[in-house]
């Protein structure tokens, strides 16, 4: 492991920590405190610094929002860029043409691409085969590595095609694109994609031989739902308890609080309890709105629906999703039309908006308040992994449980696993707070 | 891994407070990162690897600004292990986004995000890595360029200075054969005190540059802010604003957007955007 796990004196009495957690994205650690043989608590701890993201919106112009929220996150930054152009479209009152809307489904397509390939091949994978990182797992394996990251480039490819680069791109703007990309340019990509394509179907393949702890939650998952399509930009927010929510009725239903013990702010439903939010969710409440063919890859792996229940299967609904995105960005770049007008033109007002979309790690909501000026008056921003902790947590306490005897080394090792199939991105929560050990 | 690998200079990557878009870069070089791991032993690099062994490294790249007295311990311990420690990026050179603290109150700004600010524990201020230690190179931009990331560490493995052009922007358009967004279009543009390096992406995709590499070597961006002012109609604010953002923790960024906050009280607040010619 990467960090000393401390021990006191027994192994029944002890404290697992984990001071630097490896392969996730941000600086996040972790504690397990056993008494007597069983797991006395469990704390997800998140010691990046604050950085107060929605203090320094206040007062910018609204039309630099999405650059600056992209550099909440250097993996998800068109995830920040979507959430906030959709509230503030919605602030301003605007509605995009349809190829506007494709070409923004077309470059999120390219994050999910990237995301899920660095999550799979580079970060999660290593867990399941024994290895310290991707580097090492290569010469093993050196044909999945390359095939891993070969989905990444195709991914970082596409952003950077139509967003200028992979790492906050800068095509996008309130209304629309600066630029859309000729034609001829994007398709360029057609052949890498068809290329990722096989990769995807090949991953598939792979992650779904590893082997899977066979622990199971009755999770309750949260994503978008969209009547026509598997959901990335827009939709209702469901439950897997039945619920649809309009995303500007987010902050009636969950809520964000800060408690002593876990250092951070986490969010909850109104009510309720925690949630789930990631591909799981995603796969779990809209597999129907799944291609075809995605879902014979699924069936053709023996995955089904309700093995979204089990964490460390969501490597697998990663491999689905980056299979997905290949076919949805092979579509919409065949139809892909470069003479349209490339942005929306609009009026200045004052207005509230909400916006959400589904980062490759879970739904991410914003929502600001515009002034008559066009600056922005108050900003709120919730990424998915807030909204994951206290799922983390639970699943911490459970697997700690059972692993309960296991060395220290091992015991801290599966946990860390435990918090990499949520794939957090702690850099993303600006509402991280610093760890306070008492 | 092997005994062989002991004998390769050492690598690591740190983070401090930053979006992790900098060192990712790095695992964006997919074509050449097997064969980087294979020339230099990359010895600590957390969001890639569980393996991290302790130092002295040959080369320690660090992304991110230092807002923690703990990181300020760590970057110090840090310097003290590495041959040779280069910042890479808008936060670790200039402070990045995150700066803006630096101009108001780090309290209010806790107060606004979260219930309990009692909890925070942040300095007043986001700093760069030179203002605690010494770095040997600074290498731009909000994210960095990959490929003059790779060209850093090859440098510093040859023994020689890097290759990366300390000029403007506006050099590159002309090499790439851009029109110029402002006098063809009449969009503000930062290009002209901007550090090249991205390849000008802004001003090839019909907008102007908003400085997200830094200001290049000797800017003079009273100079621009005034002309935006005086041949655009832009507003002091405006230049204050476009001045004060992914670099606004740097000495110079600071003094120049002060000149036009102070103008801007002659004139009234009057916002418009800095580069969408819009609405």
């Amino acid at each position: 492991m990467s960090v000393q796990s401390k021990t006191s004196d027994s192994p029944s009495n002890r404290t697992i920590r984990v001071e630097a957690l490896a392969r996730v994205e941000g600086e996040g650690g972790l504690t397990v405190i056993m008494r007597d043989g069983a797991v006395e608590s469990v704390q997800f701890n998140i010691f990046e610094p604050p950085r107060f993201f929605e203090a320094f919106l206040r007062g910018r112009h609204h039309t630099e929002v999405p650059d600056i929220t992209s550099r909440i996150c250097g993996i998800c930054p068109i995830a920040y860029q979507m959430s906030a152009v959709h509230a503030l479209e919605q602030a301003l009152g605007i509605e995009v043409t349809p190829e506007i809307r494709a070409l923004r489904r077309l470059i999120f397509c390219g994050e999910w691409l990237e995301s899920h390939g660095l999550h799979v091949y580079m970060l999660h994978v290593p867990d399941f085969l024994g290895y310290e990182d991707a580097i090492e797992m290569s010469r093993k394996y050196p044909v999945q590595v390359a095939r891993g990251l070969e989905l990444k480039k195709t991914g970082n490819d596409l952003m950077s095609a139509i967003g200028g680069r992979e790492i906050h791109p800068i095509n996008v703007r309130v209304g629309g694109f600066y630029k859309f990309p000729e034609r001829r340019a994007l398709e360029k990509m057609l052949d890498p994609l068809k290329r990722a394509r096989d990769i995807a179907h090949e991953t598939v393949q792979f992650v779904a031989k590893l082997e899977f702890p066979d622990y199971v939650q009755d999770y309750e998952f949260v994503s978008l739902s969209h009547p026509d399509e598997y959901p990335i930009l827009e939709g209702k927010i469901a439950t897997s308890r039945g619920h649809e929510i309009p995303v500007a009725e987010f902050p009636n239903h969950f809520e964000e609080y800060q408690v002593e013990w876990s250092h951070a702010l986490q969010a909850k439903i109104i009510g309720g309890g925690a949630y789930f939010v990631g591909p799981s969710a995603r796969y779990y409440l809209n597999e129907a709105k799944m291609p075809a063919t995605v879902r014979q890859a699924a069936t053709s792996v023996g995955f089904s629906r309700e093995d979204c229940r089990n964490p460390y299967k969501s490597i697998i609904v990663r491999s689905l999703e980056t299979l997905f995105a290949c076919e949805e960005s092979i579509r919409i770049l065949e139809q892909y039309d470069d003479s349209v007008t490339e942005r929306v033109k609009y009026r200045v007002k004052a207005g509230v908006g909400h916006g959400c979309s589904e980062a490759p790690r879970g739904l991410l909501y914003h929502r600001y308040e515009v002034g008559e000026d066009g600056l922005i008056r108050e900003a709120r921003i919730i990424p998915p992994t807030s909204q994951n902790q206290k799922s983390i947590e639970t699943d911490l306490f459970n697997v700690a449980n059972r692993n309960a005897l296991r060395p220290t080394g091992e015991l801290a090792h599966r946990c860390a696993h435990v918090v990499r199939n949520y794939d957090p991105c702690i850099s993303c929560a600006t509402h991280m707070l610093r760890v306070i050990f008492k | 891994m092997s005994s062989i690998s002991d004998q390769k200079p050492k690598l690591a990557v740190f983070k401090f407070a930053s979006c992790d878009g900098c060192q990712l870069s790095l695992l964006d070089c997919e074509t050449e990162l097997l064969e980087l791991a294979a020339t230099v032993d990359i010895s600590y690099f957390l969001e890639a690897s569980s393996r991290a062994l302790p130092g002295p490294y040959e080369i320690a790249l660090a992304d991110g600004s230092i807002t923690t007295e703990e990181d300020v311990r760590r970057i110090r311990e840090i310097r003290s292990q590495s041959k040779v420690l280069v910042s890479i990026g808008a936060c670790a050179v200039a402070g990045g986004i995150q700066a803006l603290r630096n101009y108001t109150s780090v309290e209010e700004y806790a107060r606004y995000v979260y219930p309990k600010p009692e909890y925070i524990r942040s300095l007043e201020t986001s700093t760069p890595m030179s203002k605690h230690v010494k770095v040997d190179f600074a290498l731009n931009g909000c994210p960095v360029n990959k490929s003059q990331l790779f060209e850093v560490i090859v440098a510093v493995l040859q023994n020689r200075r890097p290759n990366v052009a300390p000029y403007s922007q506006c050099v590159d358009c002309k090499i790439k054969g851009n029109i110029c967004v402002m006098v063809a279009h009449g969009v503000p543009c930062l290009g002209p005190i901007t550090h090249s390096g991205c390849g000008v992406l802004c001003p090839s995709f019909n907008r102007g540059c908003y400085g997200c590499f830094g200001p290049k070597e000797t800017p003079n961006a009273a100079s621009l802010g005034n002309w935006f002012i005086k041949e655009m109609h832009v507003t002091p604010m405006t230049v204050e604003r476009a001045l004060r953002s992914y670099y606004s923790g740097s000495d110079l960024m600071k003094t120049a957007s002060e000149e036009f906050g102070a103008t801007r009280q002659n004139f009234g607040p009057n916002p418009a955007p800095f580069n969408p010619k819009n609405e």
